[in-house]
């Protein structure tokens, strides 16, 4: 059920990506497909009524939440930081060289 | 020096420390960044050479980060095909630094240039080197933002343009690429590709492996511009500066898509006949696509852009027919292109460099002023075109080959089809930017700098020569053992549990 959700935020993503014309939306979709996988990954490592992935000598560890995918998460969200931020950048140059945010107008190259 | 596993960190940490030391200094002291530059493209040149002798010595070997064991922690793999890799990345590499250092003097922020360039080839290596899944991603993003930024380098309307196109196409197909890793991951429990790889043939290949196999090659195939994928790479080849175009179209395609796909598909995932077939397919479909669309074009480097998407489809034909011939054909037509497509990127710039202009119709009679251009260009011409005794005529002589033995014949038709296209697209060149009378707006051309011209030369000599690479003992040392890596499929997960 909960994965379903993240299919839908995933496919929302792509649908921005490919259907809209600002290009700050488009930078948005992306934000979006990246969170939708994110969370994705979080989710594959929960277990039903799993506890933190502490050690620890009074208690036995039995059910715990896998860790590693939340390392991996954090990398992938810095990633997605430094993506963003190119992205946003060269929308701003964009701007200032077309007065524009419309894809549609901004088509030099072809062919 | 002492040779072992030790020089395997190497490969990423040398150019990511030059790329923190020309961002730290490289504003102040003017030739830094040219000396670390070219001085970090030389020594990695000349390990990724010592490892071949290494790898032939002790055979494969894996370098734990951190010292943490294999299958927990993060594992960098040095065999064949990785050995194979380094060497084609490097060698391109170097020879392009030498070319920047004259080349980029018209653009003003030269340390900026060259720290995103090492921090590309910091990627690119740790992606041919990484023997873990997520560590490939991770390398793969390091190397595709580093060019996207490079892509946008001369921040005019067009560069910008083709990058945020490149960029959002990389970014989207990137996602794919961690979902089918977060898929595949939480099928196996498993990062490392060689401990996934002996999994997954205990459990057995469900439906699940097939749909990460989609997302694989959309990823992947986005990263090495297969045809219905291709639409960034005319656009941002040749808007960004042209030592990066060299090295965009000449290795990191290869890097990022080509070895990455042949690396999950052949090693980790197995290759099953549906996606040979698709490999097949997708492959003659950008052979023949590229190689149509690139004979219309009047850009110089769009040409040369849409052909690599043509070329880079003879490899992926290559990979998909399975065969010991076929991959060793795919690997050796890889380093070729490599090598003839970045000559080709550094003539157009020497071109554009003298005359200002990518236009071919505005060129004429080049040969008059620009001898060692027009030299050069022509044997990577040749050679791109498949004419003996130059290298490309031998790769794709064993491609050819090995469809028929395979008996497909229909795509080996496409094959030598393409092959007498891309002819005529190179004859296109010669006759109207290096043939013919001189223009008079042309006169005052002069011949490029010194370090131009020296790279230049060196990647022709390369081209010239490459045939040798089949002679017995070459062959034995290079080519055949990154082709055997590949052909091991699923014996790959047990070789390395046990070292």
């Amino acid at each position: 059920m909960i994965y379903l959700l993240c299919l839908v935020l995933f496919s929302l993503g792509v649908y921005c990506v490919l259907r809209k014309r600002n290009i700050i939306k488009i930078i948005v979709g992306i934000i979006i497909i990246e969170y939708a996988v994110n969370l994705f990954f979080i989710l594959v490592a929960y277990r039903e009524k799993g506890r933190a992935p502490i050690l620890s000598s009074q208690t036995p560890i039995l059910n715990m939440v896998d860790p590693l995918p939340q390392a991996l998460v954090l990398t992938a969200i810095v990633i997605g930081l430094a993506t963003t931020a190119l992205l946003a950048a060269i929308a701003m140059r964009i701007y200032e060289k077309y007065g524009t945010f419309d894809i549609t107008k901004i088509r030099e190259l072809r062919g | 020096m002492m040779l072992s596993e030790q020089i395997i960190p190497l490969f990423v940490v040398i150019p990511l420390a030059g790329a923190f030391l020309i961002s730290l200094l490289g504003k102040k002291v003017k030739l830094l960044p040219d000396m670390l530059g070219v001085l970090a493209g030389l020594i990695l040149c000349i390990l990724s050479i010592l490892s071949v002798r290494l790898y032939n010595a002790s055979g494969a070997l894996t370098y734990s980060v951190g010292a943490w064991r294999s299958p927990i922690g993060i594992e960098m793999v040095l065999d064949g095909l990785s050995v194979f890799m380094l060497v084609t990345v490097n060698l391109v590499a170097f020879c392009i630094a030498l070319y920047a250092v004259n080349y980029m003097e018209k653009f003003t922020a030269k340390w900026k240039f060259y720290t995103l360039f090492l921090l590309m080839l910091a990627g690119m290596n740790g992606v041919v080197i990484t023997g873990d899944m997520f560590n490939l991603f991770v390398f793969l993003e390091i190397a595709a933002v580093a060019s996207y930024a490079l892509v946008a380098f001369g921040t005019e309307r067009q560069e910008l343009e083709a990058a945020f196109k490149y960029a959002v196409m990389g970014t989207v197909g990137s996602s794919f690429i961690l979902l089918g890793i977060v898929m595949l991951y939480s099928y196996t429990s498993t990062l490392n590709m060689a401990d996934m790889n002996s999994v997954l043939l205990q459990k057995g290949a469900g439906s699940l492996i097939l749909f990460v196999s989609v997302l694989f090659l959309m990823g992947f195939g986005l990263k090495a511009a297969l045809v219905p994928f291709h639409a960034w790479l005319p656009d941002a080849h040749p808007s960004a500066p042209a030592p990066i175009s060299a090295m965009l179209s000449g290795v990191l395609i290869k890097a990022l898509g080509v070895y990455a796909l042949a690396r999950i598909f052949y090693n980790v995932l197995g290759v099953s006949e549906q996606l040979s077939s698709i490999l097949l397919f997708l492959g003659t479909l950008s052979m023949v696509v590229g190689g149509i669309l690139a004979l219309g074009q009047w850009d110089f480097k769009r040409l040369l852009a849409y052909s690599s998407i043509s070329q880079v489809g003879y490899i992926i034909l290559g990979l998909g027919l399975g065969t010991p011939l076929g991959i060793l054909g795919a690997l050796f037509h890889l380093f070729n292109h490599s090598v003839f497509k970045s000559l080709l990127f550094l003539n157009s710039g020497a071109v554009e460099y003298a005359t200002d202009t990518r236009d071919l119709r505005k060129m004429g009679g080049l040969s008059q002023k620009m001898p060692l251009t027009s030299t050069t260009n022509f044997l990577a011409s040749m050679s791109i075109a498949g004419i003996p005794p130059f290298s490309g005529f031998w790769s794709k002589l064993l491609i050819i080959v090995a469809a028929c033995r395979a008996e497909k014949f229909g795509y080996a038709f496409w094959a030598v089809l393409v092959s007498i296209l891309t002819l005529a697209m190179y004859l296109k060149v010669i006759k109207f930017a290096f043939l013919g009378s001189l223009k008079d707006s042309l006169t005052r051309v002069k011949e490029v700098p010194l370090f131009m011209k020296l790279s230049m030369a060196m990647l022709a000599l390369i081209c010239l020569v490459g045939g040798v690479l089949l002679l017995p003992n070459l062959y034995g040392a290079f080519l055949q053992k990154a082709s055997q890596i590949l052909l091991l499929g699923a014996e790959y997960g047990a070789i390395f549990i046990k070292g």
